[in-house]
C-alpha cells in the first residue's frame, strides 16, 4: 500500500488507481507500413526494468484521468508525477 | 553415489539422533567453465539441471543461484497442481508435467509429497458455467480427465462450501480434476537438487549473475559474484527477474513482473480435503498436511519486484474466502508473503531459443508456473540440448509475439491471471 499524488486531486490510496504500464511508448505514425517485429515491439515487449521505470496511471476511481509517474520498481517509492504530454524530468 | 532413503535408512538414522544424515548436494565454487550454465535455482532450474544430466547426458553443467536454491517463487506458491487448461497446446505442456508428477518421488527417490486431492473450479455466473463446460469438453477430447458438477455435486465434494443462490456471487456448478492436487513446493527443489548434484550438477548458491558476455550473436558466458564462467549455453530460468538478465543480454521479453501474495491460516483439523478455486471472485484455497488453509490471492496491476503486494488485494480474497466458506469466519491468518511473477501478454510461458545462439529462456509462468516445474525441466532441458524445441513447447516460442500465433490462456486457464 502507498499514497499517489494526483496531479489533479491530490494525495490519495494507491487503491484508487489503476496502472497502465510502460509510459512513452509511442503510437506509430504509420501502422500500415509496419513490420511484423516493430508490431511486436510496440505491443509485446517491454523494459520491465527493476529500478527506476516511467509509467502510466489512470485515478480510476477519481478524476479518471492519466497522468505518468516516475518509481523505484524495487522499492515502490515513487519519485516523480507529471501530467500526460508534460517532459519526463530528467534523473 | 549417495544411500537410498528408506525406511530403513530412517530408522538407522533413528538410532543417532539424525545427526549423521549425508549432505543432499555439495556445495562448490564455480568451475572455470561449464558445456551449460543454468541461471536460477528453483524448481525450474533444478529440474533443467536434473534432465539434462539424465537425459541428454550433459554431466558438465552449473546451476548458478543468487539466493539459496527454492527461495524464490517454488517456496512462495499455493503448490495447486492441474492440467485442466483450455488450448491444446497448454493441455500439452501442463498434463505431460502432471504425468511426470505421479512418478516423481519414486524417480527422485524423494517424497515429494504429491497429493491427488482433486481441483475443482466453481462457476458464479452463466458465462462461468458455459465456459466450465467448454473447458471440460476441450480437456476431454485431449484426454485430460474432467467432468462438470452442478451445485449439488459440488456441496456433495465439498460440503463446507456455501451454495445459498442468496450470496452476492451464488455457485452455479464448477469442474473437477481428480488427478490434480498439491506438492510439497521445498522437496521439489531439494529432490531435484539432490538428484542433479548425484550427477555432478554443481549447484552454486550465493551466485548472481552481473552480466552476460556475447561475442556478436553468440554468448561466451557470465559474469558472476564469484567471477566469470566461461560456457557456450545458457538456460535462463530466472522467473520474476527474467526481464533483468535479458536486458544484460540486451534483449527485451514482453514480460511484466507484478506482486502476486498468499497467505496460511493457523493450523486446524482437517477440514477441506481438496483445492477449491473461483475465478471469477479470485479465491483458491486448500489445507496442508500441517493444517493450516493455503489461500492464493491475486496479483497486482503495477510493476513491482519488490515481493510486496498491497493490503486491498488481500482482504480482497479473504471477503470471497469469507462468504463461499462462512465457517472459516474466526480463523486467523498466520503468515502472508509474496513473489514476483513474471506475465506474458498471453498469460502462457515462454520456453524457447533467443536470437544470441547459445542463450534460452523459460519464463513467463505468471502465477501458474509450480504445476509445471517437472514438465518445464524437462522440454526445457531438451530445447538447450538439441538446441531445438520438444514438440510439445514448440507453440511456447518467443517468437508468437511476432508471428501473431499467441497461446491465450487468460481467462481461459481456469483462474484469473
Amino acid at each position: 500500500m502507498f499514497l499517489i499524488n494526483c496531479p489533479f486531486c491530490g494525495e490519495r490510496e494507491q487503491s484508487e488507481f489503476k496502472a497502465g504500464g510502460e509510459a512513452h511508448i509511442v503510437r506509430p505514425k504509420q501502422p500500415t507500413e509496419l513490420s511484423d517485429d516493430e508490431w511486436a515491439e510496440y505491443l509485446f515487449m517491454r523494459k520491465n526494468i527493476k529500478g527506476v521505470q516511467f509509467e502510466r496511471w489512470n485515478h480510476i476511481h477519481g478524476c479518471r484521468k492519466w497522468f505518468n509517474m516516475v518509481r523505484d520498481t524495487s522499492n515502490d517509492q515513487i519519485k516523480a508525477i507529471y501530467k500526460m504530454g508534460e517532459k519526463p524530468p530528467v534523473e | 553415489m549417495k544411500n537410498k532413503y528408506s525406511i530403513f535408512s530412517l530408522i538407522k538414522n533413528a538410532f543417532s539422533y539424525h545427526e549423521n544424515w549425508e549432505k543432499a548436494w555439495k556445495d562448490p565454487e564455480p568451475k572455470k567453465e561449464y558445456d551449460a550454465v543454468i541461471v536460477g535455482g528453483g524448481g525450474h532450474g533444478l529440474a533443467t539441471a536434473y534432465y539434462l544430466a539424465k537425459k541428454h547426458n550433459m554431466k558438465n553443467i552449473a546451476v548458478v543461484e543468487k539466493g539459496w536454491i527454492g527461495g524464490g517463487n517454488t517456496g512462495r506458491n499455493t503448490t495447486i497442481i492441474r492440467s485442466n487448461y483450455l488450448w491444446d497446446a497448454s493441455a500439452g505442456l501442463y498434463d505431460h508435467a502432471l504425468k511426470i508428477w505421479e512418478g516423481l518421488s519414486q524417480e527422485l527417490n524423494y517424497n515429494v509429497m504429491f497429493s491427488q486431492r482433486g481441483v475443482m473450479n466453481l462457476a458464479h455466473n452463466l458465462q462461468d458455467v458455459r465456459d466450465l463446460k467448454r473447458r471440460t469438453h476441450a480437456n476431454r477430447l485431449n484426454g485430460i480427465d474432467a467432468v462438470y458438477l452442478d451445485t449439488e455435486e459440488v456441496k456433495k465434494f465439498c460440503p463446507i462450501i456455501n451454495t445459498s443462490q442468496d450470496i452476492r456471487y451464488p455457485v452455479l456448478g464448477g469442474t473437477l480434476q481428480r488427478r490434480a492436487g498439491t506438492a510439497r513446493h521445498d522437496a521439489v527443489a531439494w529432490g531435484y537438487a539432490r538428484g542433479a548434484d548425484e550427477m555432478g550438477v554443481d549447484i552454486i548458491q550465493n551466485c548472481e549473475v552481473k552480466g552476460i558476455k556475447r561475442n556478436g550473436d553468440t554468448v561466451e558466458g557470465i559474469e558472476t559474484t564469484k567471477g566469470f564462467i566461461k560456457t557456450k549455453k545458457i538456460g535462463v530460468v530466472a522467473a520474476g527477474h527474467s526481464s533483468v538478465i535479458a536486458n544484460m543480454a540486451g534483449l527485451k521479453l514482453p514480460l511484466e513482473s507484478k506482486p502476486l501474495q498468499a497467505l496460511v491460516s493457523e493450523p486446524v483439523k482437517p477440514i477441506i480435503d481438496t483445492v477449491v478455486m473461483s475465478n471469477a471472485v479470485h479465491a483458491y484455497v486448500s489445507q496442508s498436511d500441517k493444517g493450516e488453509l493455503v489461500i492464493g490471492a491475486g496479483t497486482d496491476d503495477y510493476v513491482s519486484y519488490s515481493q510486496k503486494g498491497t493490503h486491498d488485494i488481500v482482504e480482497g480474497t479473504l471477503n470471497a474466502i469469507l462468504e463461499l466458506y462462512p465457517i472459516f469466519s474466526r480463523m486467523r491468518m498466520l503468515r502472508q508473503w509474496g513473489g514476483i511473477v513474471d506475465i506474458c501478454p498471453d498469460a502462457s510461458p515462454i520456453i524457447s531459443k533467443t536470437s544470441i545462439k547459445g542463450l534460452y529462456f523459460n519464463c513467463g509462468w505468471g502465477t501458474g508456473g509450480f504445476k509445471a516445474t517437472p514438465g518445464s525441466g524437462d522440454l526445457f532441458a531438451h530445447t538447450i540440448a538439441n538446441d531445438e524445441p520438444h514438440k510439445l513447447n514448440a507453440a511456447f516460442n518467443i517468437n508468437r509475439f511476432v508471428s501473431g500465433d499467441l497461446v491465450d490462456e487468460h481467462g481461459a486457464a481456469a483462474v484469473a491471471h
